[in-house]
């Protein structure tokens, strides 16, 4: 396989295991790219791309901009919070104005559930989906399985658990489908108000204590609580969270075995994750930003390949 | 399909031979020197001159390889794009005579291509060029190799197929025409 089957990248649901096994060849060869003296190369330097933020993020735009720059291409940035989507501007609208200025690919983060999908179609572009409100975060789960398949060698019968606030997170679901596809198995684990209700219809494996869900696993995902997303209360307060799903040291010293930590950021030190297990070797945090914009190179390289 | 015999097994021993004994006449012992094999066959070609000087000179020259997909100027232009393949320069090539080496010169776009990935890697003194078949007549750019193992006449409507036996086959080189439907 030499090229992506999808005309954009909306989620991992819809990816083919051959597909995801392209971009990973791919992120090596971007991976070394980033590594060298000069970090550059020129593919992508006719190729204009958008960035259009309908949320707030600094890691995942700066890893795109960045793996965009890297690739050459000429980037513009928007974000709602400064353009006329405040003067009522509809999303539809405004891709269209931004795509008649001549740009080629839109990366496309949006509070809502399925807003990229919406887009692809109804424009004529390529579209990266930066993460669709609760629903998918592909570039994550990419980068997150791209790194645990760096650190263990492969991800095919490894178990993985993801841990924290399953309900909010489209980093979990992204990351359950990711690690199916390429033959993990996967476990999630939290308090039950934070675990959806049909959860284990995706096939994967519900744990409530999280000693027992590490003993289990090879990789735990340590999810951030997004308590901007929660609009009740699922738990009592924060330390009482900390104080049951909070990794610490200690839970890490009883294991039999060595695990590796992933996050994807941002971390709230104390509370989901303690400083010494971020800061562990095993821990793979600062790995997964790395590897992040090389994930980002591929995707945006590969679908650029297809631009006509 | 109608093909051609360009080099066999003994030949093209034959012709790296000379190839080597060229560049040790150029570059000594190899102490300013270093091979840059071009991804996919001319890494093979790297590695054998690399082995052929040390046996003739018994010098050790730092061979790398180069992938030239992400500096090429056709991507979005073919029909199917090219993979990838590793880049590995483990050398510093800054203030180096540097050797690029490839198995066919056609229209010249790849050696520029690997040039422009090069310069990633520093600044040579001098680059050279050396080439196992060097096609004549149809080059679109202003490129010529420094040290050519044979020269052909071709058409644009045949191509060379090269076959080494690192990539399971046997070593022979092959001129061939694309039939008419």
């Amino acid at each position: 396989m030499n090229q992506l089957i999808k005309n954009n990248l909306l989620g991992i649901k819809e990816l083919s295991l051959e597909e995801i096994e392209l971009i990973f060849e791919t992120a090596d060869n971007f991976k070394d790219v980033i590594n060298r003296p000069i970090k550059k190369v020129p593919s992508l330097r006719d190729v204009t791309i958008a960035n259009i933020f309908f949320e707030n993020s600094t890691r995942t735009q700066l890893s795109f901009e960045l793996a965009e720059k890297r690739l050459s291409a000429d980037v513009i940035n928007f974000s709602s919070s400064s353009s006329s989507v405040k003067k009522g501007e509809t999303l539809l609208d405004t891709v269209n104005n931004i795509l008649s200025m001549k740009v080629d690919m839109i990366v496309i983060r949006h509070s809502s559930p399925g807003a990229p999908h919406f887009l692809a179609k109804h424009v004529n572009s390529k579209i990266v989906n930066a993460g669709d409100g609760t629903h998918e975060h592909p570039t994550q789960a990419l980068l997150d399985a791209y790194s645990i398949r760096e650190r263990l060698g492969s991800i095919a019968g490894k178990k993985v658990v993801i841990v924290g606030d399953i309900l909010h997170s489209r980093v979990a679901l992204s990351n359950i489908f990711a690690l199916q596809k390429l033959g993990a198995e996967v476990m999630v684990c939290g308090p039950a108000t934070l675990l959806p209700k049909y959860i284990s219809a995706l096939g994967v494996k519900v744990e409530l204590d999280i000693r027992k869900a590490l003993n289990w696993c090879d990789a735990a995902n340590i999810l951030r609580i997004q308590l901007e997303r929660q609009k009740r209360s699922y738990f009592p307060s924060l330390r009482e969270y900390s104080l049951y799903y909070g990794v610490n040291k200690e839970m890490i010293n009883a294991l039999d075995k060595e695990i590796i930590i992933l996050h994807p950021g941002p971390i709230n030190r104390g509370v989901e994750i303690t400083s010494s297990v971020a800061d562990a070797d095993n821990a793979l945090i600062l790995d997964q930003v790395e590897n992040g914009v090389a994930i980002r190179m591929a995707v945006l390289y590969l679908l650029a390949g297809k631009l006509e | 399909m109608q093909k051609r015999l360009l080099l066999d097994s003994q030949l093209l021993q034959i012709t790296i031979q000379r190839l080597c004994q060229h560049l040790i006449e150029n570059h000594n012992d190899f102490s300013s020197a270093v091979i840059l094999g071009l991804q996919p066959r001319g890494v093979f070609l790297a590695n054998r001159i690399q082995k052929v000087i040390q046996e003739l000179e018994g010098c050790q020259v730092e061979v790398g390889y180069l992938d030239t997909t992400f500096h090429r100027d056709d991507f979005r232009r073919r029909d199917i794009p090219k993979k990838a393949s590793e880049t590995r320069v483990p050398f510093l090539i800054e203030g180096k005579d540097v050797i690029l080496v490839d198995d066919v010169l056609f229209t010249g776009r790849s050696v520029r291509a690997a040039m422009d990935a090069m310069i990633s890697f520093g600044r040579p003194k001098k680059v050279e060029l050396l080439v196992l078949i060097d096609r004549l007549h149809t080059r679109q750019l202003p490129i010529e190799a420094n040290y050519v193992g044979k020269q052909v006449n071709t058409l644009a409507s045949q191509y060379v197929e090269v076959g080494l036996k690192e990539q399971n086959g046997d070593d022979s080189i092959w001129l061939m025409n694309i039939e008419a439907e």
